[in-house]
This record gives structure tokens, sequence and C-alpha cells, in this order.
């Protein structure tokens, strides 16, 4: 599921301008001879604040993994309901801090006294699932209308970038709100709450890809006139030959750096989503959904707002450390 | 604990860039880690506060006088306290779907509009049982039933005027009747008079009535001013309970402003409405035409009566904590926020009652396999009970736990010591052996997949859709839940052919009654003739010719000890077909506030406090 970040394409030719920036830098001591994946990892190993959020990103997408094994481990399950740990007057936890224990090392649920640990551990596996796959939907769309726009020009142009302006302008939040409440139960072969995360992974890519795809055309048209461009197209080379030969290979970077960009936007949206209840379905766990039935609680039981809180937070966090790094890793000289 | 912010605090701008940022993102905005650190320090004043807002005030303020921790529960708390004069402030979270008399159909409007409706008969101004029993208002007494039960005849006292001073006569009491055969244009208040007075439903309604006074319905007849008469097809032994509903409240022809009169009811109680701006506040004032000694019921206690509403039921918590409004015009408990804050420090202030209301589960017979009577069993034994409480908010503020479906405040009810399926057993925990007997029985060896339909709106009832999801897991029965629309239940859960087109084969609902007899709580619910196309009541789609029969025979006996032993037969008759699952017999947690005097709850409108009577004590 990961992206290829750290080995893009490694016969990416290095543009001049790259070249250029690196020589003015300094930095560097030998300057040829290195591939673009290379450079930009030798300055993102040197970034300890993108290489912290690295690593946690690499330790939450282990968690989401391992979700079952994890929650195994510590003896819970987080579907369990233990009304024993509940307080029948206020509906909360029994004991201090939302009854963390040594059993329930995050405390419990109010109400339902479900493990609020294994909720948190399967709830990272919606968060990523979302935000991974929408950006892939996002990339994808974005980069191949992208590329056509900028590279055929003209009326092609015209109606994608209108189609992109429209997207943009429109209030995708509550689109995405009034679609997943229409949405049927069952669905191609899908039930539940697979139904929600389909609909809300296309949905949100399907908001998302203009933003790649802008950035997608723009750099296209200016490729597109460069002169090893020129030179394949006077040797005879045909457009696709071009479109994924030439051009993408230098596409790499800013999509790079905009996907990872991205997928801490869709965290975001995925759990405002479940916040507002039209996210997955119960009893699967997710991190909004925790952060909206906390608020009936979070004068008794401050911890269960805070710990999912703290979830998304640190998801979030950790990635836009890390896409920053990957900019300014690929794309030094990015405007910012 | 002191909790106001000392010494060096976050930028409150910092935690409004957090959000701005996070949601808006994607283009290339600059200085994006500064963004983030800017949000770590929100997120540490976020915690800092989280982790002081536990304390909350401790002034004493509560020690000034408040009744005691159910001092109001069916009986009167502070009676001698209570003085004329003064503005009682009720709060509230939701507006009335109507304060027009007849288009009314909550049980807070009900209860409301006795303040500026008279009724020929209404219930007893007393706490508890006492306060379902009736006592004449507009009429001089209890009416004069003659013909078999089948004619019910009331002379009106003297001195009752409506608010222009002018005498209400049997003529506006016919008409204020009338207007619920209205339905095109006046929807949504209670029909049963229409389903007494007119089952064929010819009377089109006073609106479309040629005849030159608009009051040719012929079931009712007024002889003379003082004199009204009602002639039912058939006898019904509740029709005075269906005649105290503030539905039968008189309305004067000329003030009939019909589909607006909600804005401004034409008073005959004691206030009548000074302003009403929908959905946002409500203030009544003393009718000057109105006189003491016209009434036996009203004691009109304040000068003024106003109502505010909120859009947040936790902000109106507070307010009413805070003694800013007196009690929740709502009557359905306090949120959990509120209701924890209220138990730990103001427990004098709040009332435990019994609020009349069965929470339950139902069981569409169109959807397979709730056909059969066992695959409906083993749900039933399958069922944690003590888990679907504590969803419900526990013991206290949820409610005993149910087992059966008779509400207690029924006559008939016998609360938890009628208990077929044996809930209490165990504390409430599921019976998973037998259920996987009935499973064995019902075909299904191996449990089933099936879907529960809950409300979206309600947080409480998802939470014992998640419950009862959980319980079934362990006798292999897979429930899918659906979360659909809440304001749209009439057109999902009530129609049986969507129940079935989506395998709805768990319906979560709650029911109350609308007057004090199994009647007005199970008529809707258990009859055949009540399964409805939209609107439908009886999810179960329950067609037991027995059930039918009992309630046949029960509105044809007079005798009120005979009464409730058909209630309680209906009860089991039910319970034994196995059609519901009772959560609770649910409680509520209401607020009062200290300034309230001669307070009590009712058996009339489901245990709130009987609005009519509340006094301040200034």
């Amino acid at each position: 599921m990961t992206a290829p970040l750290h080995e893009p394409t490694a016969d990416a030719a290095p543009s001049a301008a790259e070249e250029a920036s690196l020589a003015e830098a300094g930095g560097a001591q030998a300057v040829q001879g290195r591939s673009l994946g290379r450079i930009a990892w030798e300055r993102l190993k040197r970034d300890k604040l993108a290489l912290t959020g690295g690593i946690v990103v690499l330790v939450l997408i282990v968690i989401a993994i391992l979700a079952p094994a994890i929650a195994h481990l510590v003896g819970q399950d987080p579907e369990t309901h233990h009304e024993n740990l509940i307080d029948p007057l206020f509906s909360t936890p029994k004991g201090s801090l939302g009854g963390i224990s040594g059993d329930h090392l995050f405390g419990v649920e109010p109400v339902s006294g479900r493990d609020v640990f294994a909720r948190i551990v399967y709830g990272s596996r919606v968060s990523l699932l979302v935000g991974f796959l929408s950006a892939v939907v996002a990339v994808i769309i974005g980069t191949v209308l992208g590329i056509l726009a900028g590279f055929f020009g003209g009326w092609v142009d015209a109606a994608i970038s209108r189609v992109m302006d429209g997207l943009l302008a429109f209030p995708q939040l509550l689109f995405i709100i009034a679609l997943v409440s229409v949405m049927p139960n069952e669905m191609l072969g899908l039930t539940g709450t697979d139904v929600r995360l389909f609909v809300m992974i296309l949905v949100i890519g399907f908001f998302g890809w203009p933003y790649i795809g802008r950035v997608v055309r723009g750099q296209t048209l200016s490729l597109r006139e460069r002169e090893y461009v020129e030179a394949a197209r006077s040797l005879g080379a045909g457009r696709l030959y071009i479109l994924f030969k030439e051009l993408l290979p230098n596409l790499v970077a800013p999509i790079i750096v905009y996907t990872t960009m991205m997928i801490p936007t869709n965290i975001l949206t995925e759990a405002a989503l479940s916040f507002l209840g039209v996210g997955v379905k119960p009893p699967t766990a997710s991190w909004g959904q925790m952060l909206s039935s906390a608020i009936d609680y979070y004068d008794s039981d401050p911890m269960y707002m805070v710990i999912p809180g703290v979830a998304i937070f640190i998801t979030v966090l950790a990635f836009n450390l890390f896409g920053d790094g990957v900019r300014d890793a690929l794309d030094p000289k990015g405007s910012r | 604990m002191n909790c106001y912010p000392q010494g060096p605090v976050a930028d409150p701008r910092a935690a409004y860039q957090f959000g701005g940022s996070e949601i808006v993102t994607t283009q290339r905005t600059s200085g994006r880690r500064k963004q983030a650190f800017a949000a770590a320090a929100a997120v540490a004043a976020l915690l800092a506060t989280a982790a002081c807002g536990g304390g909350g005030k401790d002034n004493g303020a509560s020690k000034d006088g408040a009744a005691g921790f159910d001092a109001a529960n069916n009986k009167v708390a502070q009676a001698s306290l209570a003085k004329k004069g003064g503005t009682l402030k009720f709060a509230g979270a939701q507006d009335a779907d109507s304060w027009d008399t007849t288009r009314g159909y909550y049980g807070f409007a009900w209860n409301f509009m006795r303040y500026y409706s008279r009724q020929l008969v209404t219930n007893k101004t007393a706490p508890g049982k006492t306060g379902a029993e009736l006592t004449p208002d507009l009429a001089t007494g209890l009416a004069k039933i003659t013909d078999g039960g089948k004619t019910y005849t009331y002379t009106l006292r003297d001195g009752i005027t409506w608010e222009d001073g002018k005498p209400i006569t049997s003529k506006d009491v016919k008409y204020g009747i009338e207007r619920s055969w209205a339905q095109d244009v006046l929807s949504g208040g209670p029909i049963y008079l229409q389903q007494v007075l007119d089952p064929d439903n010819t009377y089109k309604g006073p609106y479309k009535d040629k005849s030159a006074d608009h009051l040719g319905l012929k079931a009712i007849s007024t002889p003379d001013d003082k004199t009204i008469v009602f002639h039912l097809p058939k006898p019904n032994s509740d029709f005075q309970e269906m005649l105290a509903m503030t539905s039968a409240s008189p309305v004067r022809q000329d003030k009939d402003t019909r589909s607006k009169y909600a804005l401004h009811p034409f008073s005959s109680g004691p206030y009548k409405f000074q302003s009403y701006d929908p959905g946002k506040s409500l203030v009544l004032v003393r009718n000057t035409s109105w006189k003491q000694s016209s009434d036996p019921v009203r004691k009109a206690y304040p000068d003024k009566i106003t109502v505010n509403f909120f859009t947040n039921a936790n902000d109106m918590d507070q307010r009413l904590i805070q003694g800013d409004f007196d009690l929740d015009i709502g009557q359905t408990g306090m949120s959990p926020q509120g209701r924890t804050v209220a138990l730990k420090q103001h427990k004098e202030n709040l009332d435990n009652p019994v609020s009349g209301y069965i929470r339950y589960a139902a069981f569409p017979q169109s959807v397979k396999p709730f056909d059969n009577v066992h695959c409906r069993n083993a749900v039933i034994y399958g069922a944690d009970h003590k888990s679907l409480q504590t969803a419900r908010g526990g013991p206290v503020a949820g409610g005993a736990i149910g087992t059966n479906m008779l509400p207690p405040s029924v006559p008939g009810a016998e609360g938890q010591k009628y208990d077929p399926f044996g809930f209490l057993k165990n504390d409430g925990a599921g019976d998973v052996a037998k259920a996987k007997a009935e499973l064995k029985e019902c075909g299904k060896p191996n449990g089933f997949k099936t879907t529960i339909a809950v409300r979206n709106n309600k947080p409480v009832e998802v939470a014992t859709a998640e419950s009862l999801q959980a319980s079934l897991k362990k006798i292999g029965v897979t429930a899918d839940i659906d979360q659909y629309d809440g304001s749209q239940t009439t057109g999902i859960i009530g129609s049986p052919s969507n129940v079935k087109k989506k395998g709805y084969g768990i319906i979560i609902m709650g029911w109350g009654p609308d007057f004090p007899s199994v009647q007005g709580f199970g008529l809707p619910l258990w009859d055949s003739k009540y399964i409805l196309q939209s609107g439908n009541n009886n999810y179960s789609l329950i067609k037991d010719k027995t059930i039918d029969g009992l309630f046949n025979s029960y509105v044809k006996e007079m005798d009120a000890t005979k009464k409730a032993q058909i209630a309680t037969e209906i009860n089991h008759k039910v319970m034994e077909g196995g059609y519901y699952l009772p959560f609770v017999f649910e409680k509520f947690i209401n607020w009062r506030s200290s300034r309230l005097a001669n307070v009590y709850t009712t058996d009339a409108y489901s245990g709130e406090y009987d609005f009519v009577n509340l006094g301040l004590k200034k």
C-alpha cells in the first residue's frame, strides 16, 4: 500500500534547472551521475523532522496492517462490550482517566465499555485506507486528465479545465454527506461498512483530482515545449510515446509531492464524515466517530475525547511533516 | 476548582488556524510546518482545558431551597411555597410540532396547552396515578352516560370565557372537535375522536361543510349553548379520556385562522399568547378575562410564562444548571453531559420519574426469518438485557429492564412482575442456550443475517442497536445496522412495503401512551386494523384475532377493574407472540429549578411535571 516514495523512476532525467540549483547550493560533491531519486533521498535524509514523520507514518501503516494481531496481543477486540466496567449512574467508565488499566491501556468507551485501545488500532485501518486509496484515485484521474489537458491544449484543455474549476467550486463535504446518506446498503457485492468505505474513497478521490490535475496540466504545458520533446517528435515518436515516456517521468516529482500532501487532508475528511455520522457504520471503529460520541462526555470522561483526537493529530502531523520534507527534497525551488 | 486562564495560554487564533489549514489544505500554503507547530500548541491548550473542565462551579448555589432528589416524583414538592406572580421560564431543545390544539401530538405540547386551552373534562392536577384520573373542567361534571354507553351528555359551567370576554359555548366545543376532521388542512393531531364518532369518515370537516354554521357533524349535537351531546355509533369505554386530550379543546369559528392557528391559538385558559417566534421563543401572559371561580383545575400562579428554544441540548442543560431557566419543556430527560454534572453537584434539583415510554425492538413478520416465532424468540432470548439497559443510560437515567410491553403507568400493567422470557434471571444477561435451542426449532441452527433499522438522530437508540448487534453475534445472528433519517420515520419504517424491501428484521423504536390506557398505548401497535401503508406503527404486523377481539371487548367494558384485567391479558398475548423485545421501562432525569414550587410528576403526561399548576416561590 505504500507509495513509491524512496525510489522514483530511476531513469528520470534531472532537469537543467535541478542541476543548476544543486551546483549553486554547493553542498553536493559529485554533481554528475546521480539520479533525481538519489538526490532527493540525500536531501530527505538530512531533514530530521521529515524523517521522523516518515517513521511515524511507517509505524502507523504497520499498526493498521497488524491491527488484529496487536489487539489480540493485549487480549482485546474492538467490539466486545464490557458493561461491568461502566458506572451505571453516569454511563462513564469506572475508575480515573476513562478506565485506563492494565487490561484496557487506553480505557474503555462510555456506555458500551468497548476497549478504546483496540478501537484506536482498528480505527487506523479506516483512516489510512481511505486516506491512501482516495489519494490514489485522485492521482490517477488527476494525472491522466491533467496530462491530456496540457498536452493537447485547445478544446480538450478548455473542457477539462472548466470541469476542474467546477469541481473546485463544489461544496464537496455537503455533497459527500448527501451521497453517503442515500447510498444503498448493498452495492456491487459489498455490504454495510464496505459500501461506505468504497463510496468515501471514490468521492473524496473524485473531488481531490483537480488539485493534482491543475499542477500536472501546468507542468505538462511547460514540458511539451522543451527541446527533448521536440527532438522526440522530430524523430517520429508517437503521441503516446511522448506522453508516457517523455512527459510522465518528469511529472513524477510534483505528483509524489501532491500525493503526500493529499493523504492527510483525506484522513481529516474521513474523520469529519465519520464525526458527522456518515462515515463507516457501527460497530466498525473510526477515529472521527469516536470523537463524535465523545462530545457527550467531554466533561466527565475527557480521556475518551483526547485519545482519538491525539491519534488523528499525530497521524496528520506525521504525514504533513513527511510530505513537506518530500517536497523540499524533490523540488527545492518550488514556489511556497 | 478555579478554571480561569492564568499565565501564558496558547493564542486562540492558533487553534483557529489549525482547523482552517487542515480542512482546506491541498494548496501549497506557505509555512505549513509553522502551522503544524501552532496546531501542536493549540492541542496542548485544548488538553489543558479538557483536564480543567471536569470541575465546574461549586459555589454552593444549589443549597438554595431545592426540594431534594425525587421530591416531586409522584408527590407534590413545596406546594405551600407557591406564590402568585413571577415569570416561569421554560427552556426547550425543540419547538412543539404545533401549538394548534387540534394539531399537536407531542406529549409536552399537550401538557403545555392546558395553559391556554380548556376541555370539557381534563386530568386531575394531582401527582402520579391520581393525575391520570379525570375531573370536570368546562363541564359541570363528568359525562352523563346513557343508551348503553353510546350517549355522553355534558352541561357547561357558568362564567367560562374566551380571551376577549365572550362566553364559551357548546358550539365552540363542537367546532373545536370538528376541526380534527379537516386532516387535509390540519394534519398531525390525534384522531381518536374521529375514529370513534365517525368511523366511516362520512363528515368532511368544517371547511368543506356546506351548512351555514359549519357544524354539520351528526355525532355531536348542541341543543343549547350550555349542553353538548355525543352520539357514539359503538360504545368506547375510553371516550372521556379522548375528550380530555387537548385536541378536544374549543375553538371559536371567527378566530379560526386554519393552518395559521398555531401562531396564536385563541385562549380559553388562564394564559394567552403574547408573542410566538417559531423555533425561538414563546411568551404567554395572563388572560385577564379568565376567572379563577370558573376553573376548578388551574391555579395560574405565575404572571408570565416564557419558553426559549435552544438548538443544542447540552447548551440548554448548562443554562438550566446555571439557574437561567426553571425546567425543560421537552421533559425527556437531561443529556448525558448535563446529567452527570447535575447528579454530582445538584442532585436535590432532580427527579427520576418513570416516563411511561417503553423502548423496544419490533420484529416485522414480513421479513424472513422473523415470520417464524422461534427465530423471534431466539433474538429475544439472545439479547443481553443488562447491556441494552446500559446503552439506554443505566437503571437511573435509562430505566428498569423492560420485561413486557405494558408501561407501568397504564392500568393493568404488572411491571417487572410479569417476566415471561426470564429477562431478570442472571442479572439481565442473555440466555444463549435457550436462544440456540429456539434457533434450532426455527430451522436456522447456525444463525442468520438480518438488518437493524434505527433512527440516526438518536444516539441512545444507535447505542442500543450496537448492543443488540454485539449480543446477537454470540448466537450466530449477524445484524447489520442501518441508520435512517430520523425525520423520515413514517415513510421508512412506517411503510411495511419499504420495511420488507429493505429487509429490516429488527426495528428499534419507543412508544408512550396517548392517554393512560391499553387502548391509548397499544391499539395502534397491536391491532390488525391499524396496519397502515404509511405511518404504520404496528411494525411487527400483528394480525392476531385474539388480540383484536380483546380490544373489542375492552372498548365495550365500562368497569375499571375489568378493563384493567383485559389490558393485562392483551399484554400477555402480545408477549407470547414474541413480537417485541422490550428494552426498558423508561426513566428520565429531569431538572427542576430551586425557584419552582408545587411541582409534581403526573401519569397523565407520562411522568412529566404537570405544567399547568407550577408556581414560583417569590
